[in-house]
């Protein structure tokens, strides 16, 4: 049995915030080199060197690479052989969340009451946890800091099973061609495909941890995604939604089971500014 | 590119095509969702804007605050299409010239822009660290209660955008989109 005591955890996801706002993944970043390469547009050229400027900018100054620093979104496995000592895990993040954002100068974007009060919290907590308990002594804490832009686009589908293969691929490309510029293309287009509306939109939103580059283990679905981002990259819409070749850096699939009267299909879009950061105890 | 320093003239204004790239210099005001929601009850009550917007140009963006020693943080656009039930209202009122944002305007904003000559530039989303570094000087003026959707007066040098919707209604989210796609299907691209 492994024990991780309440401070640690606090500082470490206090890291994995400021760093997460900062640094743009080594694939992300190839992924805009290799979009740069590929564009025609001039406004999408200079776009795409923009966004390639910024992280460098963002890198070696220590600024957040977008205003928008998310919401904390907490993708976290707790090992069966961990033993949390100090207080409650969610405690732990919150807190590191809360101490992340602050000592960061990272934006507060959470308001306390989606409706009526909306105000901001100050310190960007609550944040968004999602827990998965595995084997294993490791505690895995992984932040997609996600920006309300890309967010807004996302959406849910509950096709018929008759709906199919085409079903899905009209409805994800349909989906990022109707979001214009607003989700900050190129985005990475995350689908969750099966489970329940919820599971879905979970799926989705897990998708879109995958590194650039990374395939759906499964051929069938690999060449899904292939078909979708051939698609997405001809709806013309581009860097930025102002004209050009490339609208999406990657589609990631990811599936489960479901009922046989279903096809749920949710759609969770990433901006070019894709951030993710993880830490293992 | 050309450069324009703001405010800009009128006839510059007018002059301006959809898809150039431009760089601003000069006075931006930011405002975002919640800065609009009062800006909005103050003109439907008649009360007097906290601030002139006559000539000026508005930025959406709600910055990251400056570490010790900086002037602002990182200061890209948000999306602006959330403010479009406000927009047609605040140009009429406002006489404003020029706004910043990014992603594409509903039909009533695009008849303010026409019929009051302000362009609508786009900036470029996620390039916030970059843009940050155009800021020369940021104070809030009014609305501070409301952290990062506070009212900033920014001074900004050589900011990058393009022009994405003229004053004659030319829109590069529509053009520029229905000419890549052309491009593509007919094997140019």
């Amino acid at each position: 049995m492994k024990t991780i005591s309440f401070n640690r955890i606090v500082v470490a996801v206090r890291e994995l915030c400021m760093r997460a706002a900062c640094g743009l993944p080594p694939d992300v970043l190839d992924g805009l080199k290799s979009a740069l390469r590929a564009e025609q547009s001039p406004q999408g050229k200079a776009a795409l060197a923009h966004c390639i400027d910024n992280a460098a900018i963002a890198a070696s100054e220590r600024v957040p690479i977008c205003q928008d620093t998310g919401v904390a979104v907490f993708f976290v496995t707790v090992g069966s052989e961990c033993s949390l000592t100090g207080g409650a895990l969610s405690d732990a993040i919150n807190e590191g969340c809360r101490r992340g954002y602050r000592d960061g100068y990272l934006r507060s974007s959470i308001v306390n009451d989606p409706l009526f009060d909306r105000k901001n919290t100050g310190d960007n907590t609550p944040a968004l946890i999602h827990y998965d308990l595995v084997e294993g002594d490791t505690l895995t804490i992984t932040l997609l800091p996600k920006g309300g832009g890309s967010e807004n686009m996302s959406a849910l589908r509950m096709l018929k099973p008759a709906d199919g293969k085409d079903g899905i691929v009209d409805f994800v490309v349909e989906t990022v061609a109707n979001a214009g510029g607003n989700p900050c293309p190129p985005v990475i287009v995350g689908v969750g495909i099966g489970g329940t509306a919820d599971t879905a939109s979970l799926l989705a939103k897990r998708a879109l941890l995958r590194k650039i580059g990374s395939h759906h283990p499964e051929p069938r679905y690999r060449e899904l995604e292939e078909e979708i981002l051939r698609k997405v990259n001809t709806t013309g819409n581009g860097p930025q939604g102002l004209g050009g070749l490339v609208t999406a850096l990657a589609v990631h699939v990811e599936t489960f089971p479901c009922h046989i009267a279903s096809l749920p299909v949710a759609v969770n879009l990433n901006c070019h500014a894709a951030r993710r950061a993880t830490i293992e105890l | 590119m050309c450069s324009l320093t703001i405010p800009v003239a009128s006839s510059e204004i007018l002059s301006l095509e959809n898809g150039e790239q431009v760089l601003l210099t000069g006075k931006l005001y930011t405002a975002r969702d919640a800065a609009h929601k009062r800006l909005i009850e103050l003109i439907d009550t008649n009360n007097p804007p906290p601030v002139d917007l006559k000539g000026q140009f508005l930025y959406y963006t709600g910055p990251t605050p400056p570490k010790p020693g900086e002037v602002i943080g990182s200061a890209g656009p948000t999306t602006s299409s959330r403010m479009d039930g406000y927009t047609p209202k605040l140009i009429a009122a406002s006489g404003l010239r020029g706004i910043i944002g990014k992603g594409n305007r509903g039909f009533a904003v695009i008849e303010a822009l026409k019929k009051h000559g302000c362009v609508y530039f786009a900036a470029t989303g996620g390039a916030g660290a970059l843009l940050g570094k155009c800021v020369t000087k940021a104070r809030v003026v009014c609305y501070e209660d409301l952290g990062p959707e506070a009212i900033y007066e920014l001074e900004v040098v050589d900011f990058p955008a393009v022009v994405a919707i003229d004053v004659r209604g030319g829109n590069m989210y529509v053009d520029g989109p229905e000419e890549w796609r052309e491009r593509r299907v007919g094997g140019r691209g």
